[in-house]
């Protein structure tokens, strides 16, 4: 018969873990050669990165032109066998036309303030341990964009700029940061509209999410540049690039509209009835209490259509603007620069700060979710 | 069994400390009734708590408890009959559904408290925010109501570290902080552990006695016998049974009463 009674004499010690569980050895062992098979593919793996890695820095570093005053540094010499890497002497030579576009020489510096307000104010914007960010937020909310817009535009003094001169990384940026910053006030408004129990706001806000997302982009576009002033009065017309702006804000907020309302709906009805019984009224519920909560849970859902905007941006070219990648693709028909790799290198370059730009949206947003989490949701 | 009729006594001295009011009418509930679509959740609802009353609501799942109560608030709305709270007749008038919310606290089963701010900032939110205090003096309540449920310590955390019976206790404090004329309870306890159960029992214990007008949804019979001037049993959408606590448990006089304590006192 055994003894069912038992009782713990004294505490077990606390045990360091197993040698090869961890560092780096550790590491190896149990993720990357943990069994014959894994090995194999861990082997095949190694190899197809090497062969695609190989080439694209043998392009782009080892094979690179770095200095130059036109094609001809970019073209190895007839019959000497020789392999040309990438042309980086015309991205430096045109690099002002990508950042710049038509904009007149003389009033760049008008751009470069323009860029450099944008830098300041974000970037202390968006450190969480910097102070005033009250004052932060209306400097760059609503001071900075009227600055820029007079900046950019003209008058005060100023010559006037067209906006059919702007090209290159400004329309970019200019629709992007636009369009980011008013789409997603506009979303929430709608995907809380759209969550209404006010039976016409509910239907209004259906019917524009429904038709904004029904729609291609590019078919927006072409709507707002071509069709558009055929519905308006004569005489009346916009600038082409506020349809542009209108129509790309619209679109993503439409967009950003089933996001936040994803992120509404993952919240527990219990935290509107608390909300409610201490007697917070709609807006005050929504704005203290579930919208943070919500735009919390989807910030990887809103970090991608920011990142999806971004890029869409290169869709302008179609109704005649330049954004970056239509100016670099126009540069190509510079004879001075031609060059068996000068389209290669132009594209190779375009992506470089198209990504840099997306991973860096998607970095803050990691950083951003890290940051506001307070533990477990309850 | 001397430390049963000790503390008897006790209780017995602890509740004629407790004042009820003759004449000064917290809520009124008469003829209050609610559907869900097709089905009838309460039925002719009849019900006057005086201020000072503590009053623990039973019955068995589904017999429209809850839903009784969370029709003071206007967290459901009822659609026949009427609710007077504090001489306020709850209608579809939003300011007076604030200013009875204002009025009126409530706990939940499941605390809901606020994840992304801090137990501070839950206690200080709705003080700021509805009544309009200044910042300072409604962290200077908070820390009052924090200290008064003994988790003052706990102000900077987030109420995703804090054990069930603390979070309790959080929420308890909180609605304190509005200064509630009447508390409501919707099962404080059925979510907590064991152990958890008697520190947030303690808390409104604590509260009755000080004479704080309490409605509770509860199946702690012993919190009903210690603090309780009334046990009302609900089924089926219906008032069944009202009583004094003593005559509740050991006189019950219907028979689904009867089978129902039958069930929750011997197991």
């Amino acid at each position: 018969m055994t003894d069912l009674s038992y009782v713990r004499a004294d505490e077990s010690p606390n045990l360091p873990p197993p040698v090869n569980t961890t560092g780096v050895i550790g590491w190896m062992r149990a993720n990357l050669f943990s069994s014959i098979g894994n090995t194999i593919l861990t082997l095949i793996g190694v190899f197809l990165a090497y062969s695609i890695f190989e080439p694209l820095i043998e392009f782009s570093l080892i094979n690179a032109v770095w200095e130059g005053e036109n094609r001809q540094a970019c073209v190895a010499p007839p019959d000497s066998g020789l392999h040309v890497g990438a042309c980086w002497a015309y991205v430096k030579a045109y690099l002002p036309q990508f950042i710049y576009g038509r904009y007149p020489i003389d009033e760049r510096w008008r751009v470069d303030i323009v860029y450099g307000l944008f830098a300041l104010l974000l970037i202390p914007m968006a450190i969480p341990g910097v102070p005033f960010k009250r004052t932060n937020a209306l400097l760059l909310l609503i001071a900075y964009p009227i600055v820029a817009y007079f900046l950019l535009t003209g008058g005060f003094g100023l010559q006037i700029v067209e906006t059919n001169l702007w090209g290159g990384l400004l329309v970019t940026l200019v629709i992007a940061v636009t369009g980011i910053t008013a789409s997603l006030p506009l979303g929430i408004l709608l995907a809380l509209g759209r969550r209404s129990n006010l039976p016409i706001i509910k239907l209004v806000s259906v019917i524009f999410i429904e038709f904004w997302r029904g729609v291609p982009l590019i078919t927006v576009l072409f709507m707002s540049s071509v069709m558009l002033p055929l519905f308006l009065p004569e005489g009346v017309n916009f600038d082409k690039l506020l349809r542009v702006l209108i129509g790309v804000t619209l679109f993503s907020a439409a967009y950003m509209a089933e996001v936040v309302r994803g992120g509404l709906q993952a919240i527990p009805k219990g935290q509107y009835e608390g909300a409610q019984a201490l007697g917070l009224r709609y807006w005050q519920m929504m704005g203290l209490i579930i919208l943070p909560q919500a735009l919390k849970l989807v910030i990887p859902g809103i970090v991608n259509t920011f990142i999806g905007l971004f890029k869409d941006t290169t869709l302008v070219l179609i109704v005649g603007m330049f954004d970056l990648l239509g100016q670099i693709q126009s540069s190509f028909t510079d004879p001075t620069w031609s060059s068996p790799t000068q389209a290669h290198t132009g594209y190779l370059f375009a992506a470089m700060v198209f990504w840099s730009f997306c991973f860096g949206m998607s970095r803050y947003s990691l950083f951003m979710e890290k940051k506001l989490h307070t533990g477990h949701k309850r | 069994m001397a430390e049963n009729t000790v503390e008897a006594e006790e209780l017995h001295a602890n509740r004629s400390k407790m004042h009820i009011s003759d004449t000064d009418v917290a809520i009124e509930i008469t003829k209050m009734n609610k559907w869900y679509g097709d089905f009838h959740v309460l039925k002719d609802i009849d019900l006057r708590v005086m201020r000072g009353e503590r009053i623990v609501i039973c019955g068995p799942s589904g017999s429209g408890k809850s839903t009784m109560i969370r029709c003071i608030n206007r967290l459901e709305e009822h659609q026949k009959g009427s609710i007077v709270v504090d001489g306020i007749e709850l209608t579809n008038d939003l300011k007076k559904i604030d200013e009875i919310r204002r009025e009126v606290g409530m706990v939940f089963q499941h605390f809901n408290l606020f994840p992304h701010l801090t137990i501070l900032e839950n206690c200080t939110l709705a003080p700021i925010w509805v009544r309009k205090m200044p910042k300072k003096e409604a962290e200077e309540i908070a820390m009052h109501y924090l200290s008064r449920v003994k988790i003052p310590e706990q102000a900077h955390k987030y109420p995703g570290q804090l054990s069930g019976g603390q979070q309790q206790r959080v929420a308890i404090a909180r609605s304190l902080c509005m200064n509630p004329r009447i508390m409501l309870f919707d099962e404080p306890t059925s979510a907590l552990d064991p152990e958890m159960i008697k520190e947030v029992l303690d808390v409104m214990v604590g509260l009755a006695e000080e004479g704080m007008t309490m409605l509770c949804v509860t199946h702690e019979m012993g919190f009903a016998r210690q603090v309780a001037n009334r046990v009302i049993f609900m089924d089926r959408g219906q008032i069944v049974e009202q009583n004094e606590p003593e005559e509740f448990f050991n006189n019950p006089k219907h028979e689904r009463t009867q089978l129902f304590l039958s069930q929750i006192l011997h197991h």
